[in-house]
């Protein structure tokens, strides 16, 4: 699909289903194939299919080559195997085109020196595709290619056949003929093939009918298939690729592939000669991430590094701050990292050459990775277990891929390889450690002699200005970063006018919006995980990837890349034969005007070109010495020019770039300047202004250099955060990514300077941007009298930046809510529409068109409209009770939804009131922290809304401090009063579409009744993330505008991440179009909607409900104090003070006053327009226009006309909502449990039942806990009035909110996200007996179990994945070993782990406590983060405490490892230790203290 | 920025006031100020909102929750210069202003508002104690020549910020002291003369010109403004409102302002041509119940009045804010000032009928009516008087403080300066019909605040020098100006 409208092709994600099946003893089948294809039928669910219902995102299978077979199929002679290769061939349909490919492609093969043996046509029933995979069809064929009796290695073959099949592809790309994007060659080896395509799993052998013959046989099979966010799927990516096929997303892509065609500059190779420079680029064009990973794979194993070693160098482990690693592995990573940044971002990658099959995970342990390996020498992976049925008797282990980890089968030995061997193998193979120690030099090592003063020709003030600073900027942002270490905080949303819009000189880097993960990938968290995150880079030059020695280790180090002044004086100074430092003044003459300005940037190229080619390794870009005469050039421009100009002139890969300026001062700022290619960035203005600071005493009791520091420190802390919102964990893969979006700058300035960010409603240009710097510049040396700006970005100013919500605007709307007064609303409104066309916002900039006026009689009323209109998802604990209840009441009264936000709801208001009204919040939101989520609480929604992220902070978490969790916020919050809650970034059951999938369905059979709505926030590329959730099945999709409010947020995501709505919801309207999705749901949007205008415009674009926060609330009395971060709000709103509680003075009817106001104003606009009904109304762009604006010199160049494109579809095209989703509920095991447990459900009499469970059965628990809340609410059953066990293996989410009376039992393993939510429910996990393993040496459930768990008991018979008890605020569970990050983020309940834990047990761990095994004593020094909690003995009553679980467990389970212990009780209790969380202890005693005195303690 | 929750532990505290024997006993201000620790903990009341209404609600746009962080910070200094930054003379602002800033204080939602005036008038205060405010000199002179006509507080406010910029700037005031209203309108205990001197020195110092007892347009000849490249008329609303009923004429009928300035030159030894005005001894009515009304209630006590009443023709207001006027709007609210706790009986709803003399000639009461106000909705509201209501009132000396009618039209008339409905000067941007003439304050404006001569004042000085340069780098306090209910 072509790009259009706002619909951008590249913003394309997928995730997948991924396994791979092996015989050990070598032994070939053709079982193994149709097992290997079971597995994926088995991830169905994994997978995704198009509104055709038949098409899939692709799927396919790799194997061996089936020599026999061919021999007997093919018309020609074979020689024997490895002595030809096969090449699995896609074409162009046409029999001219097709051969006219065929034709190139021999030709390369032969001028290779290679021969021709035949072509085969490989069968293929084309009745067994989709509508939308039929159009795409390829011819398929198959070549052979013999080795033309020349003598030549393994190796050398395989050469040549790259070689010539890479000079094919790149012949045919550059082609005119009309098919070209037809050939492919899915496979080209001598000892493995691909048969892949646009195909759901099971038709995969049906539609190649090879793979059914039983003469095609094979030792391995690597399976995939694909779901990608939206369906314009394509033949050529479908999985596996030649090498690898990936469950996962390179978050770094577009930074790795333009730095790989960096490098192709300097390689050279005596194995290709000059025919090197034919095979570039190495990454072709409009190939997803994991076909380009595969195509560099490809070439690592060329230079000779083995297919383990190239995947090491492309997904290290996070190995920077590992404390256990080797010096050895540590130091073949670090200098590894001078070659190669990772490919960063969650991924399980089998891979295999045909003599080895493995896996690889990356290092957050993102994915999920499942092994099991039989008795009769089978080895099967999977992205879940229990994917093939094997009997336990069978099995020889279960295991699970881990972070960081390799997991590898020798074909030929007929061996698994552990990843410690085979990681010793690969880096004790050079002396790396030698290497490094000897040739990379830590910026720390380089002597300093004292920093020379540097004096600027231009006075300090006037400087301030000439760079921009505001009032604001240095009380706001400079001070606090350089006292506290920390970034300000900021609450409310913004409500001022985009950078293209504002009448204030703007600094480039506004123009700039952060890209963020929502559903695709993850955010990550460098706070908690910090293990998994670097900010250090190296920097210098880089050198022939061929060549593996020392030169490349010759690298500068920095890890801080935030640098001081006198730090940059050392590297302006360096002497030192490897480096070679220049600075390139980035000034330009002002009189010149925007020639000079033009002139300068490429005298800056001109000039590095001129220093590199004299050896410069490191450029350094200064904008110091401005003076009357010379302004500076924007670093972020001349930073990007840089980049983009000498990577044009292949040299890019020989320099770094380090920049000295003056202008940033937030982390967006130095965020950008490194996303567009910075090395070190050195604010030197900053420094200035710290230390004038300090010498006024605003900054006290710091030493200038330690202020420095400290702001330093908190920008290096703050990009961390940048990038971890898009899910990226280090700055070397982060710099030169260029993961932004750029608002209102035109194409023809973007497409030069910035010439790989989107940037889609065009703007201003070089010629502004000069004027801009120009006005600064003359006003600085003009003008003496008036103080720095005030800036009024955070807090209203005159002469500040215009606010929408600004006295007059809340006076009136307080006026006219209170009074109901109109004239007062008038007010208001024209003042908000009137500053929305005086350039405030996008929507400001269209117009109503095509008017057809009706009497407004005929319009639908106000009451009927008002039922598409909600509240925004507020937390009981970010607002009041009172508040919080007020706007629940209001819109129950008026049909409305209200939200109950994060922080669950008190069952109470669950109930009406005797009075009619009802404090019940219609929408119950799901969001990372799973504060309060039970069944009951799903049970009791209309609406279940799942937070992928927030405007004003998308891709963040929070924290609610524990001085701000009062015991009341505890209670339904489930948590325990003044112990810290933290939200995390990522849902820890979402790190991939299919997972939101998988949460969808949970919520779906937690409540069926109710509708799930997936919130996302407006940024490129949401469009195709829309489409992925429609087809992940959300009933509602809520577009979200960057804008929106915050209870709390850094101040650098309010402004810089996420993009206003319009463009969101106009993508994702066009997309979901495009896709014919629309019809299935329902649109919503919200983000800063103040007036009746503003929801006409949304409609318009193709909302058909619309949310409000910040009015309502304004109504309510909110004063746009912005100090709800501080529980100080004096109105009673945005607080939990109970003095402050007092002063609330909303009452549901000034919301409803609002509510009908602005559904007037809307009816109004309706009835002018010609529309009856808002269902009309949805999507009908033609009644807008795009209005340019006249008059300012900015806004000009906006062209809005993308926003307003109505996509081309065939067939009918469907602008709303008409038809619901098929949730496939009807087979769910739950809805027989229900059936068979009548009489436990109803009449409460103990009953038990036996299942048997499959991975496919999933969520188990959820409808049948559903049924029980609805009868008996949180109370659920008495204990274990229903008892059910399953045998076999259960799919995700077994035990999801279940709730009590249930005890359920699985004798045998588990997947992922066991026990989520875990409402009271007892859940069981036993070893089945026929096994043989050891249960405490084997994996017996997946990776985020019990997450958010709020009460119930578990027991588990084997060991856990990664992230165990995530969340888990009030269950008790005992488990036999757990994977990293277990307990992170815990808040209550008891977690006994009886061994093993991986690393960074306890992050963010608040509350609760954990008895841990601790024989070896690693746990205490090595695997524990110590931030947050004590380790402690255990006192008499924990002891007792521990052995009742541990007895519990044995009795339940029959755990041989919890009798061992119980037999040696006194000498093994001593190996425990107690982790008690710092905040927990405290929050204890301080809840005693209340209790004994009966108060609170404020 | 501010004491986290300092709203919630400190209370509203002004500065104290001597106790009312004592201070009626001179004509002296009467205030005593709080402790530096005192004013910072009003400093800290202060919650630095998001939306700073008070900001919106003072027409000059003064930075408050900036200087009040600052003077809960004890950055005095810095407090004074960003208040500075927006108030030429925060030492009359923080005496006179009836501080609509504090009207729209957020804090005044659910407490006593944050005492910024108070706050003002100490961080200036304390500048001046600790020689902090000194002439600041142009560095560059333009050649341009300004004239202002007017020394009150817009004359003055547009002849500093005019000079500033380098202009020559000479400011013409017909009295014989500079000042206009706040010389001799505002009596001596609300404002001490010699805070007028201390300013008009530092303005002198910094190089303006003062030509007083220039009455232009009478004394001086409006041709004569010919040899300005512009002019900056600023002459107050002077036309005093009468009474026209029986016996106005009597001597014992006196208008306020002839009243208090008398007392001022009293004070300031000057000598009185007219016959002199005194209080002393006699039954006092006050028509009129604004803050002139007020004045003369003070003045009267001072010098020794029997008895002191006041009259207001409307109703009178509620204790609070009245419901049509809610916050942060400009409230209509009953206003007890520091003269009327020195001894007054108001009245209100009543209406003067008649002023009734002996044989003497000599003024012994006053007849009155009450009224009501019939309102009906989109007319003005009407007077109705109460039948059988008429009362008269023993008295010897009756003081009108009925408020200006509006500027005085003299220079209108003579430059031909169109004026509107309300005989103000007419002007757009400042700027009159005559393209280098332009105006500013109640001249401007009709009767208001010093607060609002002050702004524009400022406003109207940028207007000039752009006018005057094509650019200004002189400040304007920019758009936000809280509406009217």
């Amino acid at each position: 699909m072509k790009e259009q409208g706002l619909y951008l092709p590249e913003f394309e994600h997928d995730n997948c289903g991924a396994g791979f099946i092996c015989n050990l003893k070598g032994e070939k089948t053709n079982e193994i194939i149709h097992q290997a294809l079971e597995i994926l039928i088995k991830l169905e669910h994994r997978g995704a299919v198009s509104s055709d219902g038949r098409t899939g995102d692709g799927a396919g299978i790799l194997i061996d080559i089936p020599h026999l077979f061919f021999e007997s199929v093919c018309k020609f002679i074979l020689p024997k195997p490895k002595e030809y290769a096969v090449g699995m061939v896609f074409l162009p349909k046409s029999y001219n085109q097709s051969d006219y490919c065929i034709q190139i492609f021999e030709n390369n093969i032969k001028e290779q020196g290679m021969c021709i043996l035949g072509w085969r046509d490989v069968p293929v029933d084309s009745s067994k595709l989709g509508i939308i995979a039929a159009k795409t069809e390829p011819k398929i064929k198959q070549v052979f290619i013999g080795k033309n009796k020349l003598e030549l290695t393994e190796n050398q073959f395989n050469t040549k056949l790259f070689t010539a099949r890479k000079i094919t592809e790149h012949a045919i790309i550059n082609s005119k003929i009309a098919e070209r994007h037809y050939f492919y060659v899915p496979s080209l080896s001598t000892t493995t093939i691909i048969y892949k395509g646009l195909l759901v799993p099971e038709d995969i052998s049906n539609y190649y009918p090879d793979l059914k013959d039983p003469t095609v046989v094979t030792r391995l099979a690597l399976v995939h298939q694909r779901f990608s966010t939206n369906t314009f799927p394509s033949w050529d990516l479908a999985q596996p690729f030649r090498y690898l096929c990936h469950n996962g997303e390179i978050n770094t892509f577009r930074g790795n592939v333009s730095r790989m065609r960096a490098r192709e500059a300097l390689m050279e190779s005596p194995i290709f000669g000059e025919d090197i420079k034919r095979l570039f680029p190495i990454i072709l064009s409009g190939k997803s991430d994991s076909a380009s990973m595969d195509m560099v794979v490809e070439l690592l194993l060329m230079t000779g590094r083995s297919l383990p070693e190239a995947l090491m160098m492309l997904v290290p482990e996070a190995w920077e701050k590992h404390q256990t690693m080797s010096a050895e592995k540590k130091a073949f990573y670090e200098f590894n990292a001078c070659i190669m940044e990772p490919w960063d971002g969650p991924a399980s990658i089998p891979f295999t050459d045909g003599n080895i099959i493995g896996a690889i995970l990356d290092r957050n342990g993102l994915r999920p990775s499942r092994y099991t390996i039989t008795k009769n020498g089978n080895v099967v992976m999977s992205s879940e277990i229990g994917v093939l049925n094997i009997k336990p008797e069978n099995v020889v282990k279960h295991g699970r891929l881990e972070p960081g980890k390799m997991f590898l089968v020798d074909m030929n030995a007929g061996r698994i390889i552990e990843d410690d061997e085979i990681k010793h193998k690969i880096a004790s193979k050079k002396p790396y450690e030698s290497w490094v120690l000897e040739n990379t030099l830590p910026l720390s090592k380089i002597p300093y002699n004292d920093l020379k003063l540097l004096e600027e020709p231009t006075d300090y003030n006037t400087r301030l200005k000439i760079f921009g600073y505001t009032q604001e900027d240095i009380a706001t942002i400079i001070t606090p970063m350089s006292i506290t270490l920390k970034e300000s905080i900021g609450s409310m949303g913004n409500d001022t006018p985009l950078a293209v819009l504002s009448d204030k000189p703007q600094l480039l880097y506004n123009y700039f919006k952060q890209l963020f993960a929502q559903v695709t990938n993850p955010p990550l968290d460098g706070i908690r995980e910090n293990i998994i995150t670097d900010i250090s880079l190296a920097i210098g030059q880089d050198r022939n990837i061929f060549n593996i020695n020392k030169e490349q280790a010759k690298k500068l180090r920095i890890q801080n890349p935030v640098i001081s002044n006198a730090d940059l004086d050392k590297i302006k100074n360096i002497n030192h034969p490897d480096f070679k430092a220049v600075v390139i003044p980035i000034l330009y003459p002002i009189n010149k005007g925007l020639n000079g300005l033009e002139t300068a940037l490429d005298d800056i190229i001109k000039q590095i070109e001129n220093e590199v080619s004299n050896n410069a390794t490191i450029i350094i870009l200064s904008d110091r010495n401005v003076d009357k005469e010379k302004a500076p050039i924007p670093a972020l421009l001349a930073c990007s020019y840089v980049h983009h100009s000498l990577y044009k002139a292949d040299l890019r890969s020989k320099f770094g770039i380090i920049i000295e300026t003056a202008e940033p001062r937030e982390p967006h700022h130095f965020a950008t300047l490194f996303g567009y290619g910075a090395s070190a960035i050195n604010p030197y203005m900053v420094n200035e202004i710290i230390k004038n600071l300090v010498d006024n005493n605003v900054i006290q009791n710091i030493t200038p250099h330690q202020a420095v520091r400290n702001f330093n420190y908190a920008i290096g802390k703050g990009i961390l955060k940048i990038m971890n919102k898009v899910g990226i964990s280090t700055l070397h893969s982060y710099r030169s990514s260029q993961i932004f979006e750029i608002l209102g700058l035109n194409s023809k300035f973007s497409k030069k300077y910035f010439p790989y960010t989107p940037s889609r409603i065009e703007g201003i240009g070089l010629y502004e941007i000069e004027r801009e710097i120009e006005k600064k510049h003359r006003n600085a040396f003009s003008n003496n009298l008036t103080n720095l700006e005030i800036g009024g970005d955070y807090r209203w100013r005159r002469n500040g930046e215009k606010h929408m919500f600004n006295p007059n605007t809340i006076a009136k709307l307080q006026q006219a809510v209170r009074e109901k007064n109109l004239d007062a609303y008038k007010v208001y409104t024209e003042s908000i529409n009137n500053q929305t066309k005086n350039l405030m916002t996008l929507r400001g900039l269209l117009e109503f068109d095509n008017l057809d006026p009706i009497p407004i009689e005929e319009v639908e009323p106000w009451t009927e409209i008002v039922k598409r209109f909600k509240t925004g998802a507020m937390s009981y604990g970010s607002i009041s009770q009172e508040a919080h209840e007020n706007l629940a009441i209001a819109m129950n009264r008026i049909g409305g939804k209200s939200n109950s936000g994060e922080g669950g709801e008190d069952k109470a208001r669950f109930k009406k009131m005797p009075n009619g009204d009802w404090k019940n919040s219609a929408i119950k939101q799901v969001a990372s922290g799973r504060f309060g989520v039970s069944s009951n609480y799903l049970t009791n929604a209309k609406e279940i809304q799942i937070k992928m992220a927030q405007g004003a902070k998308p891709g963040e978490g929070g924290q609610l401090p524990a001085e701000k969790v009062y015991p009341w916020i505890a209670k339904v919050r489930n948590s325990t009063p003044y112990v810290g809650l933290i939200s995390p970034p990522p849902h820890h059951d979402i790190y991939s579409i299919e997972d939101l999938a998988q949460l969808i369905f949970d919520l779906k059979n937690a409540n069926r009744d109710a509708r799930i709505n997936v919130k996302l926030v407006s940024e490129v590329g949401v469009g195709t993330i829309a489409a992925g959730v429609a087809k992940a099945k959300a009933d509602v999709i809520l577009i979200s505008g960057y804008d929106g409010g915050t209870g709390a947020s850094p101040l650098t995501s309010l402004k810089h991440a996420g993009l206003p709505w319009e463009l969101g919801l106009a993508e994702a309207q066009q997309t979901l179009i495009l896709n014919n999705l629309r019809s299935r749901v329902v649109l919503e949007c919200d983000g800063q909607l103040k007036t009746g205008r503003d929801v006409a415009i949304a409609c318009l674009l193709g909302a058909e409900e619309f949310g409000f926060a910040t009015a309502p609330l304004v109504a309510s009395g909110c004063i746009m104090m912005r100090a709800c971060h501080l529980n100080t709000c004096p109105v009673g709103i945005a607080t939990q003070d109970p003095e402050l509680r007092k002063n609330f003075k909303g009452t549901p009817d000034h919301v409803i006053n609002f509510m009908y106001f602005v559904a007037q104003e809307l009816r109004e606009i309706m009835a002018q327009l010609g529309f009856r009904t808002i269902q009309e109304m949805i999507g009908q762009t033609h009644k807008l226009n795009t209005k340019k604006v006249e008059n300012h010199y900015k806004a000009a160049g906006l062209d809005l006309s993308a926003i307003l494109h109505q996509p081309l579809t065939n067939g009918k095209k469907i602008l709303s909502n008409v038809e619901g989703q098929n949730h496939f509920l009807h087979n769910v095991l739950d809805l027989k449990i229900i059936s068979d447990a009548k009489p436990a459900i109803k009449n409460k009499i103990k009953t038990t039942l036996v299942y048997s469970i499959h991975n496919t059965d999933r969520t188990v628990g959820a409808i049948t806990s559903n049924e029980i809340s609805k009868l008996y609410g949180e109370d659920g059953l008495p204990e274990n009035t229903l008892n059910i066990t399953f045998k076999g293996s259960a799919g995700q989410s077994f035990g999801a909110f279940a709730t009590k009376g249930l005890t359920l039992k699985v004798i045998g393993e588990t997947n992922d996200y066991l026990g989520k939510s875990l409402s009271g429910a007892k859940i069981i996990i036993q070893k089945p007996e026929a096994a043989t393993f050891l249960a405490e040496d084997n994996i017996i459930v997946g990776n985020v179990c019990f997450y958010g768990a709020i009460s119930g008991e578990a027991y588990i018979n084997g060991i856990a994945g990664e992230r165990f008890a995530v969340r888990n605020s009030g269950a008790i569970a005992v488990v036999e070993g757990i994977g990293d990050h277990g307990c992170e983020y815990m808040t209550g309940g008891k977690v006994v782990i009886l061994g093993k834990t991986g690393r960074n047990f306890g992050a963010g761990m608040s509350g609760g406590i954990a008895y841990v095994y601790n024989k070896n004593l690693q746990f205490s020094d090595q695997l524990c983060n110590l931030e947050m909690v004590d380790l402690e003995k255990l006192t008499a009553i924990d002891k007792n405490a521990l052995r009742e679980l541990i007895q519990n467990h044995k009795t339940y389970t029959n755990s041989h490892l919890a009798k061992l212990i119980l037999e040696n009780w006194e000498q093994e209790v001593i190996n425990f230790i107690k982790v008690f969380p710092k905040e927990y202890k405290l929050a204890l005693e301080r809840i005693a203290t209340e209790k004994k005195f009966d108060i609170i303690v404020a | 920025m501010g004491k986290l929750g300092g709203f919630k532990e400190f209370t509203r505290q002004d500065d104290n006031c001597l106790p009312v024997k004592k201070r009626v006993k001179n004509f002296n201000e009467f205030t005593i100020s709080l402790q530096e620790k005192g004013l910072q903990d009003q400093g800290a009341r202060c919650m630095n909102c998001g939306v700073p209404f008070c900001h919106s609600g003072c027409p000059l746009g003064n930075l408050i929750p900036d200087f009040n962080d600052m003077v809960f910070k004890g950055a005095w200094k810095k407090a004074l210069k960003i208040l500075h930054s927006t108030n030429n003379f925060p030492e009359f602002t923080g005496r006179l202003c009836p501080a609509p800033c504090e009207k729209s204080c957020v804090l005044g939602i659910i407490n006593n508002p944050v005492s910024i005036e108070n706050i003002e008038k100490n961080i200036v205060e304390r500048g001046f104690s600790e020689g902090w405010i000194i002439p600041e000199i142009p560095k560059k002179r333009t050649a341009k020549q300004v004239a202002v006509v007017g020394s009150g507080p817009s004359g003055l406010a547009a002849a500093q910020q005019l000079n500033r910029v380098g202009h020559t700037v000479t400011v013409f005031e017909k009295d014989d002291e500079i000042g206009g209203l706040l010389r001799y309108g505002i009596p001596n205990f609300k404002l001490e003369k010699h805070l007028i001197d201390r300013r008009v020195n530092l303005l002198k110092a910094e190089g303006i010109i003062f030509k007083t007892n220039v009455n232009v347009g009478v004394n001086y000849k409006v041709s004569d403004l010919d040899k300005f490249d512009a002019v900056v008329l600023c002459g107050g609303a002077t036309v005093r409102r009468g009474i026209q009923v029986s016996g106005s004429d009597n001597k014992g009928v006196v208008q306020a302002m002839s009243f208090l300035t008398q007392q001022t030159k009293q004070i300031l030894n000057k000598p009185i041509a007219e016959q002199l005005i005194s209080a002393k001894g006699k039954h006092v009515i006050v028509i009129g119940g604004g803050d002139t009304g007020s004045d003369c209630v003070g003045t009267s006590n001072r010098q020794g009045a029997k008895s002191v009443t006041n009259f207001e023709i409307m109703p009178k207001p509620p204790i609070g804010r009245s419901e049509t006027t809610p916050w942060p709007f400009w409230p209509l609210q009953l206003k007890t000032s520091s003269s009327h706790q020195e001894g007054c009986k108001r009245n209100w709803l009543i209406n003067t009928k008649e002023f009734i003399c002996n044989e003497k000639g000599e003024l012994t009461a006053l007849k009155t009516v009450e009224v009501s106000w019939k309102i009906v909705q989109g007319k003005r509201p009407e007077l109705i008087e109460i039948e059988g209501s008429e009362k008269i009132w023993p008295c010897n000396l009756v003081l009108l403080a009925l408020g200006f009618m509006g500027p005085d039209q003299t220079i209108a008339k003579q430059l031909g300066i169109k004026t509107d409905e309300r005989t103000n000067y007419k002007a757009t941007n400042y700027q009159t019909n005559i393209q280098n003439i332009f105006t500013a304050g109640d001249m401007h404006r009709g009767q208001s605040l010093i607060v609002w001569a002050i702004s524009e004042g400022r406003e109207a000085a940028r207007a000039v020098d752009l006018y005057l340069m094509g650019v200004s780098n002189l400040p304007t306090k920019g758009e936000g100006d809280i509406l009217s209910a």
